[in-house]
């Protein structure tokens, strides 16, 4: 089904709701459905084939979302934050986009060959055009984003209406939510789980509330305005959050929910949240853009029986995230292709209607029975939790042996005197690459490197201690707190050239 | 066999469905004791609602048979849906919580 029809439901079934706060827009589910169908009017009008955005997000996202939906093309959303070239080139790769932009990133797309209308000037004309209201057909692409490109070139991941309605209608259940609900959406509006959250509160009857640039103590005063009763955050905000709270003890009566994920968050930080806000229930959601968001989630029971757990086993599935949604299957692969049994890791496949695993100029990755191999090395416990230890690229290879950097990881984190680390492999002449552990030390402290290294020593096997530990006052990582890691390794290759 | 995505319409009540999962006896798919219609045709103006299958359905619920098809309510009505006189049955999901 298209992504409009999830529009429709909400509109027909609660015309006067408030779909969205942003700034000082509000919108009703009738208004917004008004003025998405004018959007559709002004994109249709414009010849456009695709339509692209650059800008914050707020309201700006949903209707997009739906003009674009009812115009029949697909819709963009780029990384504001990307230099003009790298959003040239990005748009470049778009078939006849017409170019939505925020007034301050009109000038940095504009003379790029494009038609560019700013966001101001999308809504008023929407408000007036002549109303569009195609069907689009539901196997046709809704929406396409670009991978973070962290690791290699951005791919434009392809997302079609029946991948994202599958996964709206298979995951949240209509109107469900209680008539005060309030979502609070800080992801950025190019990051899958900001194109999510637009539909799945929406569908589930949520007020949506945007903060369009993150500030925790912004987020911390919205919480308290809006009543928001759920939120979701990226690790690196869960830590500026669980900072202003450990500071101003600003009681948030209200929230119920907070789910992190976008990438791993380390388990200290997960204890000092679930500690500072006992009457939240934390969810942690693990997806990928190719599946259409969340395709795991360890819920607020689950972290509760692992926090109190005597168990191990149990205990340990706080670092896990959580089971597979009941419309996903998962499988771990050897690299031979065997598929693993619980407690081996492997490559992590999953499958799906959500699933879409096809990219733009690339076609599908999914092989013939419909499997999206998703790089991330994976283990199932026997009770089918899912343990993610990171990116098959960023694997480690030292003297022969595979070594994954998020099991030292995990051991280092714990150590009282750090506060976050990152390890990667540099090169290194006698052993191809050595085990380098960046480290930023625990507010007021300084660790000493040989300690560090003989804690991780204590608690894996030898071929795991960092051969090296280096320091910095933070880790780079991109604006959904994925750490950069080829960054870390260029300049720890580029500090130890001969001078 | 209808085409998963396929939106029909009641002709005796307000019910619109799409289609999910489509499987051969959603070709007997009613409203009210009806035959469900493609959203743009013609409604039958002779027809009324049957009393017996008239317990309605729920919005954005999503009705089952035992042939495995599956539809979306996207607008409620007063008809029960059924294939031939068997009512579907209404999908029981577990709530997830709030993840995005």
């Amino acid at each position: 089904m298209s992504i409009s029809l999830l529009l429709e439901m909400a509109s027909s079934s609660d015309p006067d709701r408030t779909a969205l706060v942003s700034g000082d827009m509000r919108l009703t589910t009738d208004e917004l459905s008004a003025l998405a169908d004018g959007g559709a009017g002004v994109i249709a009008s414009s010849d456009a084939q695709h339509v692209a955005y650059v800008g914050t997000g707020g309201a700006m996202l949903p209707l997009l979302l739906f003009s674009a939906a009812r115009a029949a093309v697909a819709v963009t959303p780029l990384n504001y934050r990307l230099s003009s070239d790298g959003l040239r080139e990005l748009i470049d790769r778009l078939p006849t986009p017409l170019v939505v932009a925020d007034a301050e990133y009109v000038d940095v797309v504009a003379g790029a060959g494009k038609q560019v209308i700013s966001s101001a000037e999308f809504i008023a004309s929407a408000r007036t055009a002549e109303a569009a209201a195609e069907f689009a057909d539901p196997d046709s692409v809704a929406v396409v984003l670009f991978t973070s490109g962290t690791t290699s070139r951005p791919k434009a991941v392809e997302l079609t209406h029946n991948n994202l309605t599958s996964y709206i209608t298979g995951t949240v259940e209509f109107g469900a939510a209680a008539p005060e609900d309030a979502a609070l959406i800080c992801v950025p509006p190019y990051h899958i789980a900001g194109v999510s959250a637009a539909l799945s509160n929406l569908y589930a009857g949520r007020k949506m509330v945007y903060l369009t640039s993150f500030d925790a103590r912004e987020w911390v005063r919205l919480v308290a305005e809006e009543g928001v009763t759920s939120a979701t955050v990226v690790p690196t905000m869960l830590d500026r959050i669980v900072a202003v709270l450990e500071t101003e003890k600003t009681p948030l009566p209200t929230l119920r929910s907070l789910a992190y994920g976008g990438s791993k968050v380390a388990l200290p930080l997960v204890r000092k949240a679930l500690s500072l806000l006992p009457d939240v229930g934390f969810v942690n959601a693990y997806g990928l853009t190719e599946t259409s968001s969340t395709i795991a989630v360890l819920t607020p029971d689950d972290h509760r029986s692992a926090l109190n757990a005597a168990d191990e086993s149990v205990a340990r599935r706080l670092g896990s995230v959580g089971q597979p949604v009941p419309t996903v299957e998962v499988q771990i692969r050897a690299d031979d292709g065997t598929v693993l049994g619980a407690g081996e890791p492997g490559e992590l496949f999953v499958r799906g209607e959500q699933v879409s695993g096809r990219y733009t100029g690339i076609g599908s990755v999914l092989d013939d029975e419909g499997w999206f191999p998703t790089k991330d090395v994976a283990y199932l416990d026997e009770a089918g939790y899912l343990f993610i230890g990171g990116r098959s690229d960023d694997t480690i290879i030292r003297g022969g042996e595979n070594i994954a950097p998020a099991e030292i990881e995990d051991v280092l984190v714990e150590h009282p005197h750090v506060h976050d680390c990152a390890v990667v492999g540099a090169d290194d002449a006698q052993w191809g690459q050595i085990i380098v552990a960046v480290v930023v030390p625990a507010s007021g402290a300084s660790p000493d490197a040989e300690d560090l290294r003989g804690f991780v020593r204590g608690q894996l096997r030898g071929s795991r201690t960092p051969d090296k530990v280096v320091f910095r006052d933070e880790l780079p990582t991109n604006a959904t707190g994925k750490v950069l890691r080829r960054e870390l390794v260029s300049e720890l290759n580029a500090s130890k050239e001969p001078a | 066999m209808i085409k998963n995505g396929t939106r029909l319409q009641s002709q005796v009540c307000d019910t619109q469905v799409i289609v999910v999962r489509s499987a051969d006896s959603l070709d007997d798919l009613r409203a009210g004791g009806a035959a469900m219609v493609a959203l743009d045709a013609e409604k039958s103006a002779d027809i009324e609602l049957d009393p017996a299958l008239s317990e309605g359905n729920l919005m954005g619920k999503r009705y089952v048979d035992d042939n495995g098809a599956e539809v979306l309510v996207t607008k409620a009505g007063k008809g029960t849906l059924s294939v031939g006189s068997t009512p579907l049955t209404v999908k029981e999901a577990k709530p997830l919580p709030a993840s995005d």
